[in-house]
This record gives structure tokens, sequence and C-alpha cells, in this order.
């Protein structure tokens, strides 16, 4: 067997509840950390502010996203309706003044728009898919997505320490504090 | 976490009366390893035989209807169908009508109930939303082999052609193909989003194979972490936001192809809001009609609870009562306008020769679901199955009065017409049934058929102040539930 070099990813500390992570959050909040993340199997409310995090960029994207789909299907309508192949049906004009007729489709193209914008925009945001991680490879970490609250503090924060972060980790209530290694 | 409030809002001045608590959303205070044990139980276990006494039929009658029925349709022409050159629409656009319309309850669940708070969604959104999929798979097939050739389906696409012929972007029919497929993307989109945290729950409950590689990669390496959460929360709203008013344009555009159209019977403004009603009242019957067998069969009932039965069939009230209306204001405009075609159109509908599916229309679909008035009738699983296969039958009903009768009889008496369906036309819909049915048992048995991470979030326990004496300085107090004790 070869050997293999390993690199230390992080601590990974286990809390025993909703509340428990929340209040250690706001301790590793006010520590300075800036390379963590909190686990748990559903999205704990307000947890967001005890980490300290912002709120999402997504409903931006998703306006241009939006907005890109409205203007596409006026420009798809109006370009093939009015300048190349103007159909007369029913008496309505073939100018500018057909514009409402085209508003159910523009109405459509802006939420598909937006639609795959958030999708894509998830995906970009929260850097997935990816195959693998370093925490998959924890013993205790298929919990997360079960009925398991952790913390992963990891190594390339800046205030990382071997011994005084697995400390805090340990005074705030961590409990099966776990050296998670990735092979290099 | 609505389900926690005892108190009344501190602004009350008034007497304060006692507060009703609110009935749990899961039963018996179970466990999140119990709530992610018994769903993914459904997955991971083998199938009960009930499960394959389903399957196979559905399977099979989807093979014979959809597939065998297809292939006769295509490879003989759309003259084995039923339609006549007058009911030119048929049975494929009553089908097309009906299929689509079973759709709207699960963007309903997903989508509006999500947007006003009403936590009882999350125990059968997931559900809900997987039916929506497949009832529009169903529906799609009507138009495309309806348009006649159907490869030359593309046409609808405005893309260029050979003919340098563009679609009419002012028809209904094309708005129709923009709205549906609008609607298929973004339900899907909503739906595997949803469903993401779910599967890497699966995930992480394989042992490692091929099993654990599928789930793996449809899981897209989800973590479960909050800078994940964060972002995944404000996707869930912004679909919400994005397909509330989407649902509405959908069988609102399905009723512009009625609508727009110069008929007698048709050229109505209430068609809107009367389809879309009735899109909601319908879908939520095959919710019904879908979960309340699959709740005994999996052992669900403490998460699918009698509450949220309850709710649904007043939805059901609620939504019947409205096609109701839209019945008795369709007749009073009828007569209140004096316009002798109008009135004619609906002397047809009751006295004509279809009166047996107009009377089967407004028993089944308005005098059925008035039952559910009575708690009794509510809190009975077998009248509640009972008044949702009388609403799934009436809808199409609805959808058969609505098309068919009025075509039989337009506006010259030369093109008078009676119709009736082919041998092929119940074959491809007794398919699509099958295939709703196979796709639906597919989803029980590979997809976690409830949403675990949402059920757990509805546990009282969840809040993260749940044990939190005093006050907090970031969100405020928990709510002290003085005068409850005052009351005792």
């Amino acid at each position: 067997m070869s050997t293999t070099r390993k690199r230390v990813y992080g601590y990974l500390a286990e809390f025993k509840s909703a509340s428990a992570l929340y209040k250690a959050a706001e301790k590793i909040r006010d520590a300075g950390f800036r390379k963590w993340d909190c686990y748990s199997p559903y999205p704990i409310h307000g947890l967001d502010g005890a980490m300290g995090l912002k709120r999402s960029i997504l409903p931006w994207f998703v306006f241009f996203g939006g907005m890109t789909g409205c203007a596409t299907a006026f420009a798809l309508a109006y370009s093939t309706q009015v300048v190349i192949y103007p159909t007369i049906v029913q008496a309505k004009p073939a100018n500018i003044f057909t514009v409402p007729a085209f508003f159910p489709v523009m109405f459509e193209l802006t939420i598909l728009f937006s639609g795959f914008t958030v999708l894509f925009g998830l995906l970009a945001l929260i850097q997935l898919p990816r195959l693998n991680h370093p925490l998959f490879a924890s013993k205790q970490f298929h919990r997360a997505t079960d009925d398991g609250f952790f913390i992963a503090i990891e190594a390339r924060d800046p205030k990382f320490s071997p011994n005084q972060t697995k400390e805090l980790l340990a005074e705030i209530g961590g409990a099966n504090i776990e050296l998670v290694e990735e092979e290099d | 976490m609505a389900s926690t409030t005892t108190t009344a809002p501190e602004t009350h001045t008034g007497v304060k009366l006692p507060v009703l608590e609110r009935e749990k959303l899961i039963l018996n205070e179970r466990s999140y390893h119990w709530i992610t044990e018994r769903i993914c139980g459904v997955v991971e276990n083998k199938q009960p035989l009930l499960w394959w006494l389903l399957f196979i039929p559905s399977a099979l009658i989807a093979a014979i209807g959809v597939g065998g029925g297809l292939f006769h349709l295509v490879s003989t022409g759309v003259g084995v169908w039923g339609n006549t050159n007058r009911v030119m629409w048929g049975w494929p656009i009553v089908n097309f009508v009906f299929w689509i319309g079973i759709g709207h309850a699960g963007t309903l669940i997903s989508a509006i109930l999500f947007l006003t708070r009403q936590n009882w969604r999350t125990s059968i959104n997931r559900a809900a939303e997987a039916m929506t999929i497949f009832a529009v798979m169903c529906a799609g097939i009507f138009p495309a082999f309806h348009v006649g050739r159907v490869w030359f389906a593309w046409f609808l696409a405005p893309v260029p052609n050979a003919n340098a012929v563009w679609q009419n972007f002012k028809s209904p029919l094309l708005w129709d193909v923009f709205a549906v497929s609008t609607y298929f993307t973004v339900s899907l989109i909503f739906w595997f989003l949803g469903m993401v945290p779910d599967l890497a729950t699966i995930r992480d409950r394989c042992k490692p194979g091929l099993r654990k590689v599928i789930y793996g990669i449809l899981a897209l390496g989800w973590r479960g972490g909050n800078r994940q959460w964060s972002h995944y929360e404000m996707a869930y709203l912004l679909l919400a936001a994005l397909s509330t008013p989407l649902v509405l344009s959908v069988h609102s555009v399905v009723s512009f192809d009625f609508a727009t159209s110069v008929v007698p019977g048709w050229h109505t403004t209430i068609f809107p809001p009367y389809f879309v009603a009735g899109a909601i009242f319908g879908g939520f019957a095959m919710v019904l009609t879908i979960m309340i067998p699959a709740r005994f069969v999996y052992g669900l009932q403490d998460l699918i609870t009698m509450k949220h039965i309850d709710n649904m069939a007043k939805i059901i009230l609620l939504t019947g009562t409205i096609v109701g209306y839209a019945y008795l204001m369709e007749l009073f405009v009828a007569f209140y306008s004096g316009a002798i075609y109008e009135m004619d159109a609906f002397k047809f509908r009751i006295a004509g020769p279809y009166w047996w599916a107009y009377a089967a229309m407004m028993s089944l679909n308005v005098i059925s679901p008035q039952f559910f008035w009575f708690k009794a009738c509510r809190e009975n699983l077998w009248v509640v199955m009972a008044i949702a296969m009388c609403v799934n039958v009436g809808m199409w009903f609805e959808r058969f009065v609505i098309i068919v009768t009025t075509l039989a009889r337009m506006w010259l008496p030369g093109d008078w017409k009676t119709f009736s369906p082919s041998a092929q036309d119940q074959m491809l819909f007794v398919g699509t049934i099958g295939m709703f049915l196979a796709l639906f048992m597919l989803f029980l048995r590979f997809l976690p058929c409830i949403n675990i991470a949402e059920v757990k979030w509805t546990k009282p326990e969840a809040d993260p102040h749940f044990d939190d004496k005093e006050h907090h300085p970031d969100h405020g107090v928990k709510a002290e539930p003085a005068y409850q004790k005052e009351l005792v």
C-alpha cells in the first residue's frame, strides 16, 4: 500500500440540539472565525444572524434573469409579428399596438428564465455539484442529514490553531470532536 | 413555528379569550431519526405486495394504452380518433385540460401554501409536486398528437423553418405552448431542488455501491451547511414566488383557448378564475385519492395526520363551491344577456342529448363536496375517498361538457353533430391513467415521498429558542403563556 499524505481539513464537533448549535455559532462568530459552517438536517431559523451571514444575493441574479426573459419574449414576438412575418388575424393590428397580445408569452418567459436563474444561480452560490468533500470522510458526518448538528472549523481559517480551536469547541459544548483530514 | 403559538398577540387589548392550541402536525412526539427512518424506509425496504399489485397492471395499461395507442394512431392517422369535422377538439383536448388541471394542486400546495406559511403543507407537498409533474406529462401527450402529424409538432416552437412562416403570437394556442412548457420546466426545477437535501439523506444511509453513486449524483454533493441552507431557502422562496403567479396563469391561458373564441358558451369573462378554481378543486381530490391509500400502506399516519386530510377536505369544499358558483353564474349571464345563441347553448347543455354529462358534472362537482361541511364526513376516510373519486370523475365531465357539447351545436344547423369517442380515444385516456399511476408508484419506490427536511423543521424543538427561558437579544422573547394560567 502506498503512503498518502494527509492534509488537515479542520475540526468537526457535534452539538446536541438546534439551540445548542445556535448558541455555539454565536460564540464562534464572536471569536472572529471566517471559514466555518454549521451543519443541520433542516434549515434553522435565525442561524444566519448567529453566524454573521449576509442575506443571500440570489434575488438580484433572478431579477436580471427575469428581465432577460421578458425582453427575449418581446423581441421574439415583435420581430416575428411586426417585422418579419406580420399575421393579420381577427382584425388585430400588426404594429406596436399589438403588444398587449404578447403579454402572456412575455410573462411566461419571464418566469421561465427566472426559474433557470434560480437553479443555476443557487448552484453557483453554494458551489455545487461536487462529487466529494473532505467532510464526507468523517465517520459521524452522515448524521448531519439525519439528526446530527455539527460545526466544522476549517484549518485554512487564519484563527485556526490545532489546540486552541479544539478547546474552544469543547468549551462551547461540542462533543465527539474530530480532526477531519483529506487526502492530498 | 406557528405550531407553538398559544397566546393572543401582545397588541390585543380587549378581553383575552383562551386560544386553542394548534393541532400537532407530527403525532406521538416522533424524533428526527424516526422521521428519517420512516420516510427513507419507504425507499429502502422491500415494497409491499400491494405496490406490485398496483404497479404491474398500471405499467401494462400504460404500455398498451399510451405506447400501443400512440403507435396505432401515428401509423394510421388521427382519423382513428372520434374527432369529427365539427367536434374537432373532442376527447384529446378534454383529457388535456383534465390532466393539466390535476397538476395545479401540487403547485398550490408547494408555492401558495408556502408563501402563506401553512406549515401543514410539508407532509404532502413532495407527493403533490410529483403528481404535478406526472399529470403535466400525461397532459402534454394529447395536444402534441392532436396536431395531426406529430412529426411536425416542432412547428409549435418559434424557430425558423423552411416555409419562412412564423407562429401567431396573438393566438391563445401559442400562449398555451409557452404556458404549459414553462409550467412543466419550473415545476420540475421546484420539485428537484426541494428534493436535494432529502436525496442527500438517502445517500448518507446507503452502503457504498452503485446505489450510493446514483443518489450521490442526484444529491449534488449536498452537505447541509448553513452557508448552503441560507441560499437554498432564498431559492425556495423565489421559486414559490415565481410559481404562484405561474400556476394562476397556466389555467387562465388554457381557459383563453375557449374564452377568446366567438363561440356561445365559451365566450365568457368568468372562464379564467373558474378554470383555476376547478383545477385546484380537481387536483386536491387527486392528492387525496393517492395519499390516503399511500399513508396506510407505508404507515405514515403520524406524518400525514387527520388534520392534513381535514384541511384538504375544506379546500375541496371551498373550491367546489366556487366552481358551483361559476356554473350558476354562467347560466345567469346567459339568461341575463338576452342573447338567443348563448341561451340556446346552455339549454342544449342541460336538456340536450348530453344532459347526462351536465347532470353528472353538477351532482359530482357541486353537490358531493357539500358533505364536507360536516366534520363526521371529513373524519371518515371512506367518505373522503368516495367524494374525492366523485370529484375526479366530475371534473372530467366538466371539461367534456365545456368542449363537446359546445362544439356539437355551433352556429350552423348543418354543422350539428353528435360526438362519440372511438376505441382508440378511450384506450389512450385509460393508458394515461395507467401511466400516471405507474410513474407515481416508481416515485414512491425510488424518491423520498415526504419532505424529510421540512417535516423535521415543523417540530417545536427545531426552533433554536425552544429551550430559552429568558429574553434573547437577537430574536425577542419567547411568549409566556401567562393568561392561560389565569384561566386554569
